[in-house]
C-alpha cells in the first residue's frame, strides 16, 4: 500500500520497546539451549571435562557476555513497562530509556572483562 | 545560507491501495500550511484530487494525513516546519482502509469506539437529582485529562500495535473508555471492563507511546490505557471480571 | 492478550526481577572465583535451597516466555491468535522440561 516507511519509529521510547521485544525473542531462543547444555554438562566425569574445555573458548565467552547483555536490557525494558503501567507519568522517560541501555552495555562489558 | 526554494516538490498519493505517488510543483508562500498545499493542487492543478477538511483552524480533526512519514493535522502543520528542503510527501492516514487519494474510511475507527464501550451509559432519570461532581476528585481529574479527544484518528494511525493486530481497539477508543470508567454518573462499567480486557483490548498495548507523541491535542492515551490495565487487573484479581 | 494472561505475565516478570539479579550475581561470583564445574557441583549437589531457587525461576520463566512468544507470534507471524497460543504452550512446556532436567543435573545427578 502506501510506502510511508519507518519515519516516526525512531524515538527513544519506541526503540526501547523494540529492543525489549527483540531481546525477549533472543532469550526465548537461547534459553532452551542454555538449559540443555547445563543438563548435559553437570553429569560428572568425562562430560564435565569436555564442558570445561568447550566453555573456555572465546566464542562461548562472547556468547555468554551477549547473554548477560540481553538479560539486563530485557529486565530494564521490562522495568520501563512496569513503571509506565503502575506509576505516575514522568517527563524524563526518554533519558531513562537511554540510561538503561547504557547500564546494560556496562554490565555486559564488565562480565566480559571478568571471563576473559 | 541555502536559498529557500521558490517552489515545493510535492508528492501526493493518488488512487486506491494499488495507487502511487504523483509529483506536483506548488508555489511556496509565507505561513503556508500543508492543507494550503493540498488545496492548491486541487484548485489549480488537478481537480480530481480527493481529500478531507472542514474547519481549517485546528478544531475538527478532519484534515489528518500522513506528512513526511508522520500522521498530522495538515491545517496546523506549517510547511516551513516539516519541509525545510522544499520536499513534501503526503499520503492518507495509515491503518485505515483507503477510499481514494488522501481520504480514508473512518468506519473501522468508530466501530472500535463502540466495541470498547466508549459510550456513556446513563444511570439516572430526569426525575432524579443532578449528581454533584467534584472537579478535584481524582476520578474527575483523570477523566478531564483525557476528555478532549475529537476523534481525528492520528493516534490510531501512528500506532504500531494497531498495524500488527487487527483486533486491537486502538488508543482513541481505549482513551475514551478510560474517561467513562472515571465518570461517576456512568452505569456501564461492568460491560466496559469486559470489553477492554478481552482479546484486542488494553492489554495488547506495548506502551510505545507513538499515540502520545503524535496527539495534536496533547492527550496521553498510553497513560489512559495504563489506567485501564490497572483497573482490569484489580477487578480480575478480586474475581469481579472473568477472562 | 487478555487480562488473565496479562496478570500472569506481569506477576512472573515482577517475581523474576530479584531472581535474575541474584542469578547474575551468582554467575559473576562464580566467574570471579574462577570456579570449575566441579567446584560448582560440590556446592549445589543435594542442596534443597538451590533446587528451590532454580525451580521457582524455571517455572516463572516458562510462563513468562511462553506468553511473550504468544504475543510476538500473534502480532508478527501469520498465525491466528489461537494457533499462536498453542505453539506458545508447547514452547513453555519444552522450556520447563529442559529446565527441570538442568536442575536435576545440578542438584541430584
Amino acid at each position: 500500500m502506501t510506502a510511508q516507511g519507518l519515519k516516526h519509529r525512531g524515538s527513544a521510547l519506541w526503540i526501547a520497546a523494540m529492543v525489549h521485544r527483540l531481546s525477549g525473542l533472543a532469550l526465548a531462543i537461547f534459553l532452551p539451549i542454555h538449559f540443555f547444555v547445563l543438563g548435559l554438562s553437570f553429569r560428572g566425569g568425562a562430560q564435565l571435562d569436555s564442558f570445561l574445555r568447550w566453555s573456555d573458548q572465546p566464542l562461548v565467552k562472547i556468547a555468554e557476555g551477549g547473554l548477560v547483555f540481553l538479560l539486563t536490557v530485557h529486565l530494564l525494558g521490562g522495568l520501563r513497562v512496569l513503571v509506565i503501567e503502575n506509576f505516575d507519568w514522568h517527563d524524563g522517560q526518554k533519558q531513562l530509556a537511554t540510561l538503561a541501555a547504557a547500564i546494560s552495555a556496562a554490565v555486559a562489558f564488565v562480565f566480559l572483562v571478568r571471563v576473559f | 545560507m541555502p536559498e529557500t526554494p521558490v517552489q515545493l516538490s510535492v508528492s501526493l498519493w493518488r488512487g486506491g491501495p494499488e495507487g502511487r505517488y504523483e509529483a506536483y510543483a506548488v508555489p511556496r508562500r509565507e505561513s503556508q500550511t500543508v492543507l494550503d498545499v493540498v488545496t492548491y493542487v486541487q484548485r489549480h492543478i488537478d481537480p480530481t484530487l480527493s481529500y478531507r477538511f472542514a474547519c481549517r483552524v485546528g478544531m475538527c480533526g478532519s484534515c489528518a494525513m500522513t506528512v513526511n512519514g508522520h500522521p498530522r493535522w495538515t491545517c496546523r502543520t506549517h510547511v516551513a516546519k516539516v519541509a525545510g528542503d522544499g520536499r513534501l510527501e503526503i499520503g492518507p492516514l495509515e491503518n485505515l482502509p483507503l477510499i481514494k487519494d488522501l481520504a480514508t474510511d473512518m468506519a473501522p475507527f468508530f466501530e472500535k469506539w463502540q466495541q470498547a464501550k466508549g459510550v456513556f451509559a446513563p444511570s439516572k432519570t430526569r426525575g432524579d437529582a443532578i449528581p454533584r461532581i467534584d472537579p478535584d476528585s481524582p476520578a474527575r481529574i483523570a477523566a478531564d485529562a483525557a476528555i478532549e479527544c475529537i476523534n481525528c484518528g492520528v493516534c490510531y494511525s501512528a500506532c504500531d500495535t494497531v498495524r500488527w493486530n487487527s483486533e486491537y481497539l486502538g488508543p482513541a477508543a481505549l482513551n475514551r473508555a478510560w474517561t467513562l470508567v472515571n465518570d461517576e454518573r456512568d452505569a456501564g462499567n461492568a460491560a466496559r471492563l469486559r470489553a477492554i480486557s478481552a482479546s484486542g483490548g488494553c492489554h495488547s498495548c506495548h506502551s510505545h507511546q507513538s499515540c502520545q507523541e503524535h496527539c495534536p491535542v496533547s492527550l496521553n492515551p498510553t497513560a489512559s490505557i495504563a489506567g485501564l490495565k490497572r483497573r482490569a487487573a484489580a477487578a480480575y484479581l478480586k474475581g469481579e471480571l472473568k477472562a | 492478550m487478555n487480562v488473565r494472561l496479562y496478570v500472569w505475565q506481569r506477576a512472573t516478570a515482577a517475581l523474576m526481577v530479584p531472581l535474575v539479579l541474584i542469578h547474575i550475581a551468582v554467575i559473576f561470583y562464580a566467574t570471579r572465583q574462577q570456579m570449575t564445574a566441579a567446584d560448582i557441583l560440590s556446592r549445589t549437589h543435594g542442596s534443597i535451597a538451590w533446587a528451590s531457587f532454580y525451580a521457582l525461576f524455571v517455572a516463572a520463566v516458562s510462563i513468562h516466555a511462553s506468553i511473550g512468544v504468544r504475543n510476538v507470534l500473534a502480532e508478527w507471524s501469520p498465525l491466528t491468535e489461537r494457533r499462536a497460543g498453542q505453539v506458545a504452550i508447547v514452547f513453555g512446556v519444552l522450556l520447563a522440561a529442559l529446565g527441570a532436567h538442568a536442575i536435576f543435573a545440578l542438584v541430584v545427578a
